[in-house]
């Protein structure tokens, strides 16, 4: 088996193939307090990620759209790993989810505990596919801060 | 796989490992399939010696010079000039102006014969399956000018509905600009049928050749368009070389586009004059090299013949399209009766995007994406395609490798039927 084969075992777990059959909080929040959308027109990637915010908690989080596996899972995943948290939590945690997959996992906070989303680590070796991942993340980012004007990942 | 093919038989119409080094090697450990000519080509040893031979040997700027290497550069350059004059079957050499490539040549249609002749509600007749470069200096022009857009719809086999053009061509129409080979489906539009019947309303027209010159031969009286762009790197010649065919009536009363050296015949401050086609739209010291170069892919290509080539494609074109139709889930986007080697799909389950990564991993090189042909693809309700698309030194092994890797991919995916 060759390091390519390997990366992409990697990029490509279980978890990637289930959260693109079954993306979880896929649907429309009416209650939400945040939205914003993202845009990869090189990839045709496209979605909305909605949050309901209240005293500073993301209560619930969500997103439609469409793309390939890796962004669809990503933002999947996202929206599992951010209900719950503090605002300022769920900004820290864009910064090192970003760095995890533009850099690598020592660019991120060594304390971090990224879960189940340690699997997005595999796109580093594959730099054509970073903005998948990373656009449901720059996305929510702009849901956050109230940046209206939609998210690329180019 | 489950019907009989014959896989990886097939007399090759070149010595692939002497012409096309770069294609031998493994990528990812796997044998490479080149399959992205759509997107660029590969080039052959004649073209990169052609080139290295100019800079070693014959570099020199050209037209002012003297001395002798300037001169010998200059007579290459020329012969350049009217290789491309042969190969496209202009009447004359000086209708023949090098560009950077098929964009800059549309781009200086649109504003040498476009800008200073359009007024509000002329109309550009173009289609939906243009290539962004044969839709944005249109677009561009349009807000300059206050001309307008009018568009040729497509079936859904991917031929341009002949109808609908009747219906759109006018008294308004100024320009129709077209495409001769769709880049995303392979169709080959009847451009001949369409020029004659859009000239006949007094309307200019633009052929955009990219995918076709290195597929077919090509002759620009035969179709009888007013313009002609092609780009020297989607037929094994470099990046950065293309040429524009313009009727020569047409080159001598269009303005000049850009300004600088060697377009000149004098320059004053109160009256500057301007050198003769095609040497008007040349502005600066030009890709020497590079035309010298096209002129080398040229004769490579007209070596192992334009209809060799194209029967071997289609040979192979028909071989791939009977093949992905046998893979379960696998469906063709463009099937029109005249196609070029260009196979676009779609896997049920597996993004374009996905399915380019993992036919990489296979060695295989493919395109996905939209293909700068994003009215095509919000036509065809798609984010957009994986495409294979064939060159001359394809085999059979090339889309044998492809249809395994998609087969792997679907195993990844877990969306292989059972077959």
């Amino acid at each position: 088996m060759t390091d390519m084969q390997d990366s992409l075992r990697e990029l490509y777990q279980e978890v990637i193939f289930d959260h693109n059959r079954n993306p979880r909080n896929y649907r429309p929040l009416p209650a939400a307090s945040h939205h914003a959308d993202g845009h990869n027109p090189l990839c045709g990637d496209q979605l909305t990620v909605y949050l309901q915010v209240e005293d500073g908690i993301v209560r619930d989080a969500s997103f439609v759209g469409h793309g390939c596996a890796i962004s669809t899972a990503s933002a999947s995943l996202m929206t599992e790993a951010v209900k719950g948290k503090p605002v300022e939590e769920v900004e820290a945690l864009f910064r090192d989810v970003h760095a995890l997959l533009t850099e690598g996992r020592e660019a991120a906070d060594p304390g971090r505990d990224f879960g189940k989303l340690e699997v997005l680590a595999g796109v580093k070796d594959f730099p054509a596919r970073v903005k998948c991942a990373t656009l449901a993340w720059h996305t929510l980012h702009n849901a956050l801060v109230g940046e209206h004007e939609t998210a690329h990942t180019e | 796989m489950n019907a009989p093919r014959e896989p990886g038989v097939q007399t090759p119409i070149l010595d692939l490992a002497a012409d096309f080094p770069i294609l031998s090697q493994a990528i990812h450990g796997k044998r490479l399939a080149y399959l992205d000519n759509g997107a660029t080509t590969q080039k052959p040893a004649a073209v990169i010696d052609a080139e290295a031979r100019f800079y070693r040997e014959s570099n020199a700027n050209i037209h002012r010079g003297v001395h002798w290497l300037s001169q010998h550069a200059t007579e290459l350059y020329d012969g350049a000039r009217a290789t491309v004059q042969r190969f496209l079957n202009a009447a004359r050499a000086d209708e023949i102006v090098f560009t950077r490539g098929t964009t800059e040549a549309i781009n200086l249609v649109a504003q040498s014969w476009g800008r200073p002749r359009l007024t509000a509600g002329d109309e550009i007749l173009l289609s939906t399956m243009e290539h962004h470069s044969n839709i944005v200096p249109w677009q561009l022009l349009c807000e300059q000018t206050g001309a307008v857009l009018k568009v040729i719809p497509v079936q859904d086999n991917g031929e341009l509905d002949m109808e609908a053009f009747e219906g759109l061509l006018g008294e308004r129409t100024r320009l129709l600009a077209i495409t001769h080979v769709s880049n995303a489906l392979g169709t080959v539009n009847p451009v001949a049928e369409m020029t004659k019947r859009a000239r006949e309303l007094g309307a200019v027209v633009l052929v955009d050749g990219a995918q076709a010159v290195a597929h077919q031969a090509v002759d620009v009286q035969a179709i009888g368009c007013d313009f002609y762009a092609f780009s020297g790197h989607k037929l094994y010649a470099p990046t950065g070389i293309g040429a524009l065919y313009g009727r020569a009536e047409l080159l001598r009363h269009m303005p000049p586009w850009q300004g600088g050296g060697d377009m000149i015949r004098t320059v004053a401050f109160d009256n500057t004059t301007f050198a003769p086609p095609p040497q008007r739209f040349e502005a600066g010291t030009p890709n020497i090299a590079g035309a010298i170069a096209l002129a080398a892919a040229i004769d490579y290509v007209q070596d192992v013949g334009l209809a060799r080539i194209h029967a071997h494609e289609q040979a192979l074109l028909e071989y791939g399209t009977r093949a992905l139709q046998e893979i379960p889930g696998v469906r063709l986007v463009g099937t029109a009766q005249d196609k070029a080697g260009i196979l676009s799909f779609l896997v049920d389950g597996i993004h374009p995007h996905d399915l380019g990564t993992i036919l990489d991993a296979e060695g295989v090189a493919i395109r996905a994406g939209h293909h700068c042909a994003m009215p095509l693809m919000t036509r065809f309700g798609i984010p957009g395609t994986a495409r294979a698309s064939l060159g001359l030194y394809n085999q059979r092994a090339d889309l044998d490798a492809l249809v395994a890797a998609i087969h792997k991919a679907q195993a990844l995916f877990g969306t292989r039927r059972a077959s």
